[in-house]
């Protein structure tokens, strides 16, 4: 039984098959329409999500399982005091694959550790956010027809964007990849990630200016500046509309460049870009899906069954 | 100039950065052992200009070494036998630490989840930066905290 905690859970060929399968999915859906009948998916989310949890359960349904869980800890027996291994313990008398979204770092992990089903990480405070990255390398490779060879502009807040750190993580193991990290001085990337990539010989460069390096981008993932993890809201205003991607900007880039947003946008692009041929953003939301299905297909090995 | 004198069975640690000592007492638990401890402060070092020197009176196989290589892998360990050193031991840093030090980041599940095992893991040999296996925030030596012993 496996689990997934994070992105670089899943070998390189591991994620190849995982997305060969995600792409088959999506070319047949009626082929795998029925091969969760009689399954069922826990949701346990103990804080608030929209697109995680909704996109989880749209997975599970795809495959013509079931859903059953909860939206946050007020519903669930956490408020009664409850403990995660507790909790999953007992959830996994009840379904057979569990998606398990936590404010506390590392509490699917403590989760997995005492579950009898396979937990899926759906976000774990400003840790890990593993299924938005299948999400983002699915997004590349079926639009790019590639992962690896390209440049790419993180744009935003990188300092504190779980979203961007686990996508630098899993995209430092393909081939050809030069990162631009476009950002405040004050939401840099941190230091720990450019000693990484520098220990690599990966190449990257560190500028303020995205107009400057829009013509050299092949991709550009665009992050929110949240508001919840700034304790001077002064610093929030001033930061949360440094970069707006407007029409004008866009004039700059490839022809083919490629625009990707985690979601939810603020007013980070403005919406005269999304009928642009080029925002992925949307797609990328449904990409969400299939990759989760693929994931739920995989660690339920009903592939091996089958086989 | 101040004179400690020689200890006939234990173990002194040399070459701990001065400050530090008090510290590794209490990591080391030294506070609930049944033996005598010398803590030398400030004493001069050609090597590192001040240092440290604790000199404790039991049975080396009492002294837990992962937790002083986690501190300081460069602190010096003399097995004493008869008031003369008989051995000199190696630190190395170990590959995990359970149950000893407490992870400081308030988001870890660890400050909720009950008897959860505090887990540090050996994330950079070279750099000597230890992570919580759950968390992963970066072990901070400036503010160990160790867990109580139940």
């Amino acid at each position: 039984m496996r689990h997934l905690m994070n992105p670089l859970d899943f070998s390189v060929e591991e994620l190849d098959s995982l997305f060969d399968l995600a792409e088959d999915m999506m070319k047949d859906p009626a082929k795998y329409a029925d091969v969760c009948h009689g399954k069922k998916l826990a949701t346990c989310f103990y804080e608030p999500s929209t697109r995680t949890r909704l996109s989880f359960e749209a997975a599970m349904m795809n495959l013509g399982g079931n859903v059953l869980g909860f939206s946050s800890a007020d519903s669930s027996s956490a408020a009664k005091g409850e403990s995660v291994s507790d909790t999953i313990r007992v959830i996994s008398c009840y379904a057979d694959i569990c998606a398990m979204r936590h404010p506390k770092e590392g509490a699917p992990m403590v989760a997995a550790g005492k579950s009898l089903i396979p937990v899926i990480n759906a976000g774990d405070g400003g840790h890990q956010h593993p299924t938005q990255t299948l999400t983002d390398l699915l997004t590349i490779r079926s639009l790019k027809g590639r992962l690896g060879s390209f440049t790419i502009g993180l744009c935003g807040d990188l300092k504190f964007g779980r979203t961007v750190h686990s996508l630098i993580e899993a995209l430092c193991r393909y081939k050809d990849i030069n990162f631009i990290f476009i950002s405040p001085e004050e939401l840099r990337v941190p230091d720990y990630v450019t000693e990484m990539l520098k220990s690599r010989n990966i190449s990257f460069k560190e500028v303020i200016s995205l107009e400057e390096v829009m013509p050299e981008l092949d991709l550009l993932y665009m992050t929110r500046v949240q508001r919840e993890r700034f304790f001077n809201e002064e610093d929030y205003i001033r930061l949360k509309d440094f970069y707006i991607l407007t029409k004008e900007k866009m004039e700059l880039a490839k022809e083919d460049m490629l625009v990707l947003h985690p979601l939810p946008r603020v007013n980070e692009i403005s919406v005269e870009i999304d009928s642009d041929p080029r925002a992925a953003y949307f797609k990328q939301a449904n990409y969400g899906v299939y990759v989760r299905m693929a994931l739920i297909y995989t660690l339920l090995e009903l592939g091996k069954k089958e086989a | 100039m101040l004179n400690v004198g020689k200890i006939e069975e234990g173990f002194v640690l040399d070459h701990i950065k001065a400050g530090q000592s008090l510290s590794i007492y209490h990591h080391l638990q030294l506070d609930t052992k049944d033996c005598t401890v010398a803590m030398i402060m400030n004493a001069r070092s050609k090597k590192m200009g001040k240092k440290d020197i604790l000199k404790v009176e039991c049975d080396i196989n009492e002294l837990n070494m992962d937790v002083l290589a986690v501190i300081d892998h460069n602190i010096t360990v003399n097995v004493i036998k008869d008031g003369v050193i008989v051995a000199k031991k190696e630190l190395t840093l170990p590959k995990e630490i359970h149950r000893v030090f407490k992870c400081k980041n308030p988001r870890c599940i660890t400050s909720i989840e009950q008897e959860l095992p505090h887990i540090f893991y050996l994330a950079d040999e070279e750099k000597c930066i230890y992570r919580c296996r759950y968390c992963e925030e970066k072990f901070d030596m400036h503010s160990l905290e160790r867990v109580k012993i139940m």
